[in-house]
């Protein structure tokens, strides 16, 4: 019971945060207003940063030391990769990439 | 083009324009909601978390996120960092968008609230197909989206619970999403810099700090060098 408790604070949390910041420019900027130079810098360059950073965390469990070495995320990783510069379309990159990845740990 | 000037609202009008606008989304929604859905109930939690999940946050990659920090028991803390690091991007679509909603009137609120990536990227442009009411089209493409978002959400829930087969490894769906955005991203800009800080600032972190405590101090690694490049950096534009 605690447990669903906390997960439901952690929802909570979630949700309030994110309407803050999709709220947050409207309440700050109104009409006419500037945005901060730093804060247009920021919008332009963390979004590819966090992206990073997601993929990193994604990855966080892989584990080279023992069999199979990592081997089904990264050559998962690399169809994603390779598929999403050929078509340029996400929906395919991820069904190719997690269907290859959900048949390599069955395989290796 | 000009939200200033409104045509002549047909009142059913908007309807089918909206429709038709949206459906590009369905797809993508409704089949990245029942991976999130599954993942969900993998982790042990079922419909009713997955449905207020999608009616509450109603952020895709944060919701996958989600499932790791409910999992994890992650401190209210480290959520609410969380959110804000991964979503922060919602403040510059938001930005964007202030003059075109500012006279939205009754379904402002609304469309502030549902202001995704995918809806940011049907409204951005402006247009509004000729005959419909800006404001009532925005609002019901925005509306479409979502049901589409709640109804794979609550569909990948159900499937959890009553696939017949082992899902093991449909985890990897929500590695795909960030890999693949990672790399249009790379595709679309000429500036790389942030993507590599963002890589190897959390790389460097996932090392010193282990996997379960490595999120936070990533974040702040990210922002301390962005903000050091600036210099370098700003003015560049990282849009070809």
């Amino acid at each position: 019971m605690s447990g669903n408790i906390h997960a439901a604070a952690l929802v909570a949390a979630m949700s309030i945060v994110t309407i803050l910041l999709r709220a947050l420019p409207f309440l700050i900027f109104r009409r006419g207003k500037r945005i901060p130079a730093y804060v247009a810098y920021l919008g332009q360059v963390l979004p590819q940063a966090i992206i990073g950073m997601l993929v990193i965390y994604c990855l966080k469990d892989m584990t080279f030391a023992q069999a199979p070495y990592g081997l089904p995320e990264l050559i998962a990783a690399a169809a994603v990769v390779a598929l999403q510069v050929w078509r340029k379309n996400s929906l395919i990159s991820i069904l190719s990439g997690t269907a290859i990845y959900m048949i390599l740990i069955r395989l290796i | 083009m000009n939200q200033a000037q409104k045509p002549p609202a047909r009142p059913a009008g908007a309807v089918k324009e909206a429709f038709i606008t949206s459906v590009p989304v369905m797809a993508g929604y409704v089949v990245l909601g029942i991976g999130f859905g599954i993942l969900l109930h993998d982790a042990g939690y079922g419909v009713a978390w997955s449905f207020a999940m999608a009616l509450l946050i109603y952020a895709g990659s944060m919701q996958y996120v989600g499932v790791g920090l409910l999992a994890g028991g992650a401190s209210v803390i480290t959520a609410i960092l969380t959110t804000v690091m991964v979503n922060a991007r919602h403040l510059f679509y938001s930005v964007s968008m202030i003059e075109r909603y500012q006279n939205a009137g009754k379904y402002k609120p609304y469309l502030i609230f549902a202001l995704t990536d995918e809806t940011y990227s049907l409204l951005c442009d402006g247009k509004v197909p000729a005959g419909a009411d800006p404001d009532k089209y925005r609002f019901l493409v925005s509306l479409f989206d979502q049901c589409y978002w709640v109804a794979g959400c609550v569909l990948g829930s159900i499937l959890g619970a009553a696939l017949p087969f082992n899902t093991a490894g449909i985890e990897f769906s929500m590695t795909a999403l960030f890999i693949a955005s990672f790399t249009q991203q790379w595709l679309d800009s000429h500036e790389h810099t942030p993507a590599v800080v963002g890589l190897v600032g959390s790389l460097a972190c996932l090392l010193l700090f282990g996997p379960d405590d490595f999120l936070i101090p990533a974040m702040l690694v990210i922002t301390a060098s962005l903000t050091a490049l600036r210099p370098r950096l700003s003015g560049k534009g990282t849009a070809k």
